[in-house]
């Protein structure tokens, strides 16, 4: 084994490792960045209004903004608990 | 009218205060009317670098507060008659600098120079908001390394959303991309980030490639913008930087490491 073998070894070079981690950073932190100033607050007041019905974790909700050429996409992700809630209510 | 340049980066200790005073020490010895305003209140250094530091009499703050005239706190320089040099306060008082005083100064600056180039301080608080703010050009100082490329992108969303030109929906800051520190043996080897991947992270405009130089430090030492040793490379780098900003078409030194002799130097196309 040569020394040039040493350095053709498969290991990954640092500094594509580095490479590939901000890669995926940044386009993660650019897609936050583009996002519009009121869904913050949407997510807040959709989350008021769900409570009022289901007692969902504020975590459980989720609200994206997707835009590509020709439309937008607002996206509203909301993980019910598994034991729900209003179905008690309505057998009352 | 002045052009205000920005030069900022988000993380601290990555070349801002040197890259502002070979900047303003470049374009003043090629006879452009420069002043160079350090932004960093309660921490100034760029009064050191310059070598300027016995001579501090007034500083910024004093001049927003009209305590007094820009002409009392500007900062002749020895070397070239058309630098001069705002030093920051050090004040303890993080709400020193304010809006419309950072305006007013830059405007009466504006009547009578070509270029200004406001140091940013690291972070994204007050005092760097507003070395930015009015800014119509902005060169982002970046090392190849993790932290400094995300908070350098970090910094392009600001520039982008906070500045006046965002806010007043006017042309866009030009953004230009300084990569400093490189170490072209080690991007060899795999060990450091290249500029081509700087590049393709961040997709600015490259205005130049400083490598890691020992000419650095040694100029800090003497208080003198490490632009003037023309002997280094570090200097010559920072020349060509400044060449290219005012539009020269020079073609990018010290990317690749100088192993051969002066032969293959010779024949190497200008990749």
């Amino acid at each position: 084994m040569s020394l040039m073998d040493y350095f053709r070894s498969s290991r990954p070079k640092s500094a594509s490792i580095a490479k590939e981690r901000l890669q995926i950073l940044v386009a993660h932190e650019r897609s936050e960045r583009h996002q519009p100033e009121y869904l913050a607050d949407l997510q807040k007041d959709l989350l008021a209004v769900i409570r009022k019905y289901v007692n969902i974790d504020p975590s459980a909700i989720s609200v994206n903004l997707e835009q590509d050429e020709s439309r937008e996409v607002l996206e509203l992700n909301i993980v019910l608990p598994e034991e729900v809630q209003p179905r008690r209510r309505s057998a009352r | 009218m002045a052009r205000i340049i920005v030069v900022t980066s988000g993380k601290g200790g990555v070349g801002k205060t040197t890259t502002s005073a070979a900047m303003s020490m470049g374009l003043a010895q090629r006879g452009h009317r420069t002043a160079v305003i350090d932004f960093d209140i309660g921490l100034r250094n760029l009064d050191l670098i310059m070598g300027c530091e016995r001579r501090v009499v007034y500083d910024f703050v004093n001049v927003i507060n009209q305590e007094a005239t820009l002409n009392q706190a500007l900062i002749k320089d020895k070397r070239c008659e058309h630098l001069f040099i705002l030093p920051a306060s050090q004040t303890r008082d993080k709400d020193a600098l304010t809006l419309e005083g950072v305006e007013r100064v830059l405007n009466e600056l504006s009547e009578t120079f070509d270029y200004i180039v406001c140091d940013s301080p690291a972070g994204i608080e007050r005092g760097a908001h507003l070395a930015m703010y009015f800014a119509d050009d902005a060169i982002v100082v970046t090392n190849p390394e993790v932290s400094s490329v995300r908070d350098s992108d970090r910094m392009l969303g600001i520039l982008a959303s906070k500045s006046r030109r965002a806010e007043l929906s006017q042309e866009p800051i030009r953004e230009y991309l300084l990569l400093t520190r490189y170490c072209p043996d080690r991007v060899r080897l795999g060990e450091m980030l290249s500029v081509d991947d700087v590049q393709e992270i961040l997709s600015l405009h490259l205005l130049g490639v400083i490598p890691e130089s020992k000419a650095v430090l040694t100029a800090s030492n003497a208080g003198t913008p490490v632009v003037i040793d023309e002997k280094s490379d570090a200097g010559q780098a920072y020349q060509d930087v400044v060449s290219r900003y005012l539009g020269e078409d020079v073609p990018h030194r010290f990317i690749d490491k100088e192993k051969k002799g002066l032969f293959d130097r010779l024949f190497r196309s200008k990749s």
